[in-house]
């Protein structure tokens, strides 16, 4: 069902793209677009023209990446990376090919990734120090600034130090935590809950909780945006974007964005401004202003097509998306 | 919105013969891909594609129900498996010897995205002709795994007199006589007689009759594991079953292990059919009562140490 008023419409600035199988993510490296895809393979994209790679055997599960690389976990028990162009390279292997299911990368170049509840931690000097957690994580990010990493798990997340000895620090909240996110100013650490709910801690000298509840399903997608003031979530029919500002969002309202009759799956926020992408399971993409409400159509609805990545590339100009079937392609914002 | 995809639940004791039925399920001809979710410490090795590793990562959902636990893993390893839909016509989830298939099972009925993609469709429990005797008095996990199963197979039936046979087959049934039993050895049962049985489908629930006929056949073994059926020979007044079915449920969850129920409501023209997994009741409104059908109500307990007297007598006083 359409909204009351049609937004306006970016359809003709879309630029469709076929990359063949479930997306899993995406990403802009510098000569262009790549696809990390369920059944294993990289689709690099530039200007139309696309080849693909075989990363892994089986299938790519989580990615993460900076300007020059996708760094993919797979059910084959590995990291790959993926350049623009050649061959892709093994970073690492599990022996049992146990499943890679989180993987994150730090603006400073720290990898890590999990093989079944061993958490791997790999400095950029190449040294690889291991940690055991409670249950298999699905979430790992860095800290912002540090060699610190927060690891989601069965009843909280241990935040670890990985080149020091000492025990992490565990933030303790009863249940299963699943993504995790690290606010830009290192303040707070969210993670998405199996009870349909966000669980945020603020750190340092006062600490406290944050319960963000409400959701009719798991909040799987999380964004911050680029002044760090908010953080936009899926997982209800809009998207739930909660107030940063100050202590946090406990006793406050979170905004409501593009509600429409569909569950939202995926979030994303614009690099410089308070714009954010939201892709819907039933196909749809829609940006939204915060200030204002306003809502632009990316792309319409499409059966059998949910939103499964995004992408904004550095300056903010392009958005890419995929989506569970196979279809994907990027939005040129006009000028 | 595209067919849901089965999954069949492999338990059984250590031994008892799980590992080699899984090999057969993978290497037999039967025109169905599978996608195996087996524990990490299994018995014997087995290789393929698509075969996981999991863990048993059981844990407590937050939602005020103490014995609703489920298996994080499957939620986990069952959505990563759901982006490579189309490479598998259907999962088995083997569990280990020592697990409590209750956490498995619940999982598909508490997780939201584990449910809109997948269908619980049987609970297959192997079980050790030789062995179950020693088993069911040292094990209470044998126990749970005979009580919450749908098909059991005895398996080395080669290896007992027909006296053991005959014994062991009366203990299985004191615990849980409607599951369907399937005698093999080195676990030859047809693999199509274990697969799409949509034995927690509200539709498949036709009768709740034991599965064998033999009349008379009373051995009473003093299980502490066994099943009650209750039967009222005409209608229920729904405004009584229901908060008294969902007390039972919410007092007594966690001793009832199973429980189905197929009810004449009063002035319904359509039987009423329920399942239940410990806490979790599932029930709807299903065909009509045919035309020469008795219409009578009756329910079926499988659990550990139920009061039958106080049962029966809450039940009765839901006649209409």
């Amino acid at each position: 069902m359409a909204t009351l008023t049609q937004p306006t419409s970016l359809r003709e600035h879309v630029v469709p793209i076929a990359a063949g199988d479930h997306v899993v993510a995406t990403r802009w490296l510098k000569q262009g677009l790549v696809f990390a895809l369920a059944d294993g393979r990289v689709l690099r994209w530039r200007d139309g023209a696309t080849d693909s790679v075989e990363a892994h055997a089986g299938g790519i599960l989580c990615a993460t990446g900076d300007n020059d690389r996708l760094i993919s976990g797979g059910d084959d028990g590995r990291v790959v990376a993926t350049r623009f162009e050649g061959e892709p390279e093994e970073l690492a292997k599990d022996p049992k090919r146990r499943w890679v299911d989180a993987i994150t990368l730090s603006p400073s170049g720290h990898l890590a990734w999990n093989t079944g509840k061993t958490v791997h931690a790999r400095d950029e000097k190449g040294r690889v120090r291991t940690l055991e957690a409670a249950s298999t994580p699905q979430g790992l990010v860095f800290a912002p600034k540090g060699y610190r990493l927060a690891v989601a798990q069965m009843n909280g997340v241990s935040l670890w130090y990985p080149n020091t000895e000492a025990k992490p620090e565990f933030l303790d909240w009863k249940g299963s935590h699943l993504d995790a996110a690290w606010s830009p100013d290192g303040r707070f650490v969210v993670t998405s809950m199996q009870e349909n709910a966000l669980h945020g801690w603020k750190l340092g000298d006062r600490p406290g909780h944050m319960r963000m509840t409400g959701y009719p399903a798991k909040p799987r997608s999380l964004s911050w945006s680029h002044d760090g003031l908010w953080l936009a979530s899926s997982g209800a029919d809009g998207a739930i974007v909660w107030p940063f500002q100050g202590d946090g969002p406990q006793g406050k309202a979170p905004r409501e964005c593009g509600v429409r009759h569909a569950r939202v799956t995926r979030v994303a926020f614009h690099p410089g401004a308070l714009v954010l992408a939201i892709g819907y399971d039933d196909g749809c993409i829609l940006l939204v202003r915060l200030t204002d409400g306003s809502e632009l159509l990316v792309r319409p609805a499409e059966r059998g097509s949910g939103i499964s990545a995004f992408a904004w590339d550095k300056a903010g100009k392009r958005l890419a998306f995929g989506a569970e079937d196979g279809a994907a392609g990027v939005l040129t914002l006009p000028a | 919105m595209s067919e849901k995809i089965p999954v069949t639940v492999l338990t059984g004791y250590l031994g008892a013969g799980k590992t080699t039925l899984l090999n057969r399920i993978l290497t037999e001809e039967h025109g169905k891909k599978f996608a195996v979710i087996v524990n990490e410490f299994g018995e014997a090795g087995i290789d393929g594609d698509l075969i996981v590793g999991a863990d048993e990562e059981i844990f407590e959902m937050n939602n005020g129900c103490i014995c609703c636990t489920v298996r994080g893993d499957l939620i986990r390893i069952l959505d990563g498996l759901m982006k490579r839909k189309g490479k598998f016509d259907a999962i088995i989830v083997e569990t280990t010897g020592l697990a409590d298939p209750a956490p498995v099972a619940q999982t598909f009925f508490v997780d939201q995205d584990v449910g809109d993609a997948t269908r619980l469709d049987a609970v297959v429990t192997v079980t050790d002709a030789k062995w179950l005797k020693d088993r069911l008095k040292d094990a209470p996990e044998a126990k749970n795994q005979i009580a919450f199963a749908d098909v059991i197979i005895l398996n080395k039936t080669d290896l007992v007199s027909p006296e053991e046979l005959a014994e062991v087959e009366a203990q299985i049934r004191a615990i849980n006589p409607y599951a369907r039993l399937e005698k093999a050895e080195r676990c030859n049962v047809e693999i199509a007689s274990l697969l799409d049985r949509k034995a927690f489908d509200l539709d498949r629930i036709l009768d709740i009759e034991p599965d064998f006929l033999e009349a008379g056949h009373h051995h009473h073994h003093a299980e502490d594991v066994r099943s009650i059926s209750l039967t009222i020979p005409g209608d229920v007044d729904p405004e009584k079953f229901m908060p008294w079915i969902n007390e039972i449920a919410q007092i007594q969850g966690p001793s009832i292990l199973r429980s189905k129920g197929i009810l004449a409501f009063k002035d319904e023209p359509r039987r009423f059919v329920f399942q239940g997994v410990h806490m979790i009741l599932d029930g709807d409104l299903q065909r009509d009562w045919k035309a020469g059908e008795k219409r009578e109500s009756r329910l079926v307990f499988i659990g550990r140490g139920l009061n039958e007297n106080e049962l029966r007598k809450g039940f009765e006083a839901c006649a209409a």
